[in-house]
């Protein structure tokens, strides 16, 4: 089982690699949208990499109020 | 016909396989362009049927399969129109997509839908006339149309309840949510599951299998294995229409067309 921490670290270094950030200037606190540059429909690429990572189904309405990544890790922790 | 460019699609025949791209800005939605080719690629059918064992549907948009109808230009189009023409103008439309839609699917040859990306309401629809869909592990599928108190009104849930369960078909229905790839695959909606980016090249190398057997004991199984439902679809039709035409849908077409938000098909 994956702790909070590790969950976090897992999404962070996912959408590292999937949306061009460089290694490690990612932080839990900060706005994904911003910092990722997704629009719209980037958002379903982002939710079917985790599902797939995390092996969980993440309903998108449950996610259209998260903002920052250590909510959307605490999202995921909560189904694995 | 076997080979056309439009605005928003284009087909080509070759050695018996004719590959048609969806190619309209943004994600290919579904209106009046796209309906009068999707139009006349259903004219070509019978021409094409002699020589053709597969067809392949895929995207040349980079976001996805179809994101469903163009609901911007419905809106714009019903805005200045009162309640009366504004619903016969809607049924023109989807009394003609249930036309093509129904042609497509007695297609006597092969149809495989390649998907990758996004693939919700029309675009699910346009998928699901398909024989055999082929999705690339990170496409999604959805019929959001409850959102904006629709059904989805293209054939969608008739033809999703002839391939899988019906609890599946409420789940998408009712929550208006999107499924993964592995997910329809489970449910049987998808046949074949690609990885990133290779959706196509395993349409295409099914679509060469397909042409191995022969033309009369494949139609003919087809028309066996896969019957249109007529009632259904005829019936999806009278309930799309009283449905639209309230109050509701129109407030909804607005907020969705109207949104800023970053998710605006999860409204």
């Amino acid at each position: 089982m994956r702790t909070a921490e590790q969950t976090t670290e897992e999404v962070l270094d996912l959408a590292a690699r999937h949306f061009n950030a460089a290694p490690g200037s990612l932080s839990p606190d900060d706005d994904i949208f911003a910092k990722l540059g997704i629009k719209s429909l980037e958002v379903f690429e982002l939710l079917s990499r985790l599902e797939t990572h995390f092996g969980v189904e993440l309903p998108d309405d449950e996610l259209k109020d998260v903002r920052d990544f250590r909510t959307l890790a605490a999202r995921i922790q909560s189904r694995l | 016909m076997k080979q056309f460019r439009g605005q928003a699609l284009r087909w080509e025949w070759r050695e018996g396989i004719v590959e048609v791209a969806l190619d309209h800005a943004p994600v290919n939605e579904i209106g009046t362009v796209m309906l009068s080719e999707l139009e006349q690629f259903a004219a070509a059918i019978p021409a094409l049927a002699a020589d053709t064992s597969a067809c392949v549907f895929y995207s040349a948009r980079k976001e996805g399969f179809c994101a469903g109808a163009n609901l911007r230009e419905l809106y714009q189009s019903a805005l200045n129109l009162d309640g009366k023409k504004r619903l016969a103008g809607v049924r023109n439309f989807i009394e003609r997509i249930h036309a093509v839609a129904n042609t497509i699917d007695a297609a006597p040859f092969i149809t495989i839908a390649a998907v990758h990306g996004i693939c919700f309401g029309g675009g699910l629809e346009l998928a699901l006339l398909c024989d055999i869909i082929v999705a690339d592990k990170m496409a999604r599928f959805a019929f959001p149309e409850l959102r904006l108190g629709l059904i989805p009104g293209f054939g969608g849930l008739p033809r999703l309840k002839r391939d899988v369960g019906n609890g599946f078909v409420r789940n998408l229905l009712f929550t208006g949510r999107t499924v993964n790839a592995t997910r329809a695959q489970a449910v049987g909606l998808v046949a074949q599951l690609a990885g990133e980016g290779e959706s196509l090249s395993i349409a295409r190398s099914t679509a060469a299998q397909i042409t191995k057997f022969d033309a009369h004991t494949r139609a003919t199984a087809k028309k066996f294995i896969k019957p249109i439902p007529h009632v259904e679809l005829r019936e999806e039709i009278e309930i799309f229409c009283s449905l639209f035409a309230r109050p509701e849908v129109m407030a909804a077409l607005k907020k969705f067309v109207e949104s800023t938000d970053v998710m605006p098909h999860v409204l």
